[in-house]
């Protein structure tokens, strides 16, 4: 019982990671409906800019709010620049775009910081924390908080700020948004700006466990879209449960089906996917969609 | 005194088809005027030149200023609400989401309460269902918080394209009563395309009929009544 409860708490820390990073992809998927292969490459660069404000000496939080703000520009800039001249090709175009970021992230990164791995603190005591029987990772009950604070702040912005509402608006009607005078164009690109925060959150919150190195956010990113996929592409909520669940799912599994351990672990990733896809390919609160053609 | 939407010339195309072959026509500022024509006359497409979500050559002046070739997220920040084909509706949002929505480009930052009071006057069942998603309202009720999420803007010109598409005979009226309402207390000028030419011309103080791209009448609506070919063609009598 001890060792259950135990592994479901450290699921649901690399399962909010997971839900992080799943809600940044349903985010501009909602939005522009693109599926941002580039979302964890993203955060992996974020989370080495982290680093190399840590390394200049600044202090923990101070270098963590400046990522956020620098990822929230950098995505903002790369709808701006990279997505926006593709705006209106077909879908694969855009993909291939994508895709194309992602090398080069992924290049730039390892001839910058080399692809040799590199320990990335935790902001959190090394000392498990006990309670009662059950013994937890100081750095898993932090990373719950924070992607607990990270949802609840993207909560209360979509659903009470006016900038928010406009944003929903746009990825649900882009012309009655413009004769409202929202300014389509600009709330694709701030949601691709907070995609890019919420995805370096979840890159500082992983580096950790995984430690720093270019393809650290490759097994993640699989995660990612197993736990959108599982809450359905269409439910920013659900990515979030998604994300938990496939957390918790992984490490169970992990835990208790002696073949799997924990080098098949990514395996479970890939069988959730086809599992969903499969039995219900709209997810768990996804909505089907229908479209005429 | 000029009038507070002049449009001269207008030509329109999608791709090679010319939909407006140079329309011209006035709305006089507190007035209600009315562009009839059938469908596929290009009655949608002079409102979105009009609101610039199409480019056209030719020009169109409002309250002084020339905005064509402006983009509608401006022409909305000038005072234009246009309230567009099959109403537009955030289906997903709530009721009064969508009217936030529709005071969104307002600079003043008063907005508030009493622009909510202003349009549930006029619209009491939307009060009704404020924190309804608005997808589930009636085809009427969507049409009624089209109009509402327009006023929210206070503009001094609201374009109304077929607001009686789809909708029972009854609740059309109660609509139009509302317009008609809407233009008298607040001072809005209001430009509607219609199909229902029976009741456009109840409504209007002035008229245009347009056929094909082309305005081929125009006038007050006592005289429109009287034409013949007005008669056959969208009266029916």
């Amino acid at each position: 019982m001890d060792i259950f409860l135990q592994q479901v708490v450290s699921g649901l820390a690399t399962g909010g990671i997971y839900a992080s990073l799943a809600l940044a992809l349903v985010m501009i998927y909602q939005a522009t409906d693109v599926v941002n292969f580039a979302q964890g490459e993203m955060a992996m660069f974020s989370t080495y800019l982290a680093w190399s404000m840590l390394n200049a000496g600044l202090p923990y939080w101070v270098a963590f709010a400046a990522t956020l703000a620098l990822a929230f520009v950098g995505g903002l800039l790369i709808e701006r620049i990279v997505i926006r001249p593709v705006e209106n090709a077909p879908v694969l175009a855009v993909v291939i775009v994508c895709i194309g970021l992602l090398v080069i992230l992924n290049s730039v990164a390892g001839w910058i910081y080399s692809y040799i791995q590199k320990p990335f603190p935790s902001p959190f005591p090394n000392a498990p924390i006990k309670l009662g029987n059950v013994v937890f990772g100081a750095h898993d009950l932090g990373a719950i908080g924070i992607t607990l604070v990270v949802l609840l702040f993207l909560y209360v912005f979509f659903r009470y700020t006016t900038l928010g509402l406009a944003m929903r608006a746009a990825a649900q009607n882009p012309v009655s948004s413009r004769l409202c005078g929202v300014r389509v164009g600009w709330m694709l690109a701030i949601g691709w700006g907070l995609a890019a925060l919420v995805g370096a959150v979840a890159g500082i919150m992983v580096a950790p466990i995984v430690f720093l190195d270019p393809n650290m956010m490759a097994g993640i990113l699989i995660y990612a879209f197993a736990s959108a996929t599982l809450g359905g592409f269409t439910s920013p909520g659900g990515a979030v449960v998604g994300g938990l669940l496939v957390g918790v799912i992984e490490n169970l599994v992990g835990t208790y089906v002696r073949f799997i351990g924990t080098e098949l672990k990514l395996t479970v990733a890939l069988a959730i996917i086809v599992i969903v896809l499969v039995v219900k390919p709209s997810g768990l609160f996804g909505r089907v969609v229908v479209r005429r053609v | 005194m000029a009038p507070l939407l002049t449009a001269s010339d207008l030509r329109a195309r999608y791709g090679w088809t010319r939909v407006l072959h140079g329309v011209s026509f006035d709305v006089e500022e507190g007035g209600i005027t009315t562009i009839l024509g059938a469908n596929g006359a290009g009655k949608t497409t002079t409102l979105r030149a009009v609101s610039g979500l199409v480019s056209t050559e030719g020009a169109v002046h409002f309250a002084g200023r020339r905005i064509d070739g402006r983009a509608p997220e401006d022409l909305v920040r000038a005072g234009i609400a246009h309230v567009p084909e099959g109403r537009g509706t955030f289906v997903g949002l709530t009721v009064e989401e969508n009217l936030r929505l529709g005071a969104y480009a307002r600079r003043e930052r008063t907005r508030g309460a009493d622009d909510f009071e202003r349009v549930y006057q006029y619209f009491p069942i939307l009060r009704e269902r404020r924190r309804q998603v608005a997808g589930t309202l009636s085809g009427g009720e969507q049409q009624m918080l089209a109009i509402a999420r327009g006023l929210m803007l206070r503009p001094r010109l609201l374009l109304l394209d077929e607001p009686s598409l789809g909708l029972a005979p009854l609740v059309v009226r109660e609509i139009f009563r509302i317009v008609r309402a809407v233009n008298r207390d607040q001072g809005v000028s209001v430009l509607l395309v219609e199909q229902n030419a029976a009741i456009a011309l109840e409504l209007a103080d002035h008229a245009y009929v347009l056929e094909t791209g082309r305005v081929v009448l125009a006038g007050s609506p006592a005289i429109l009544k009287q034409d013949d070919a007005v008669r056959r063609s969208y009266l029916g009598y």
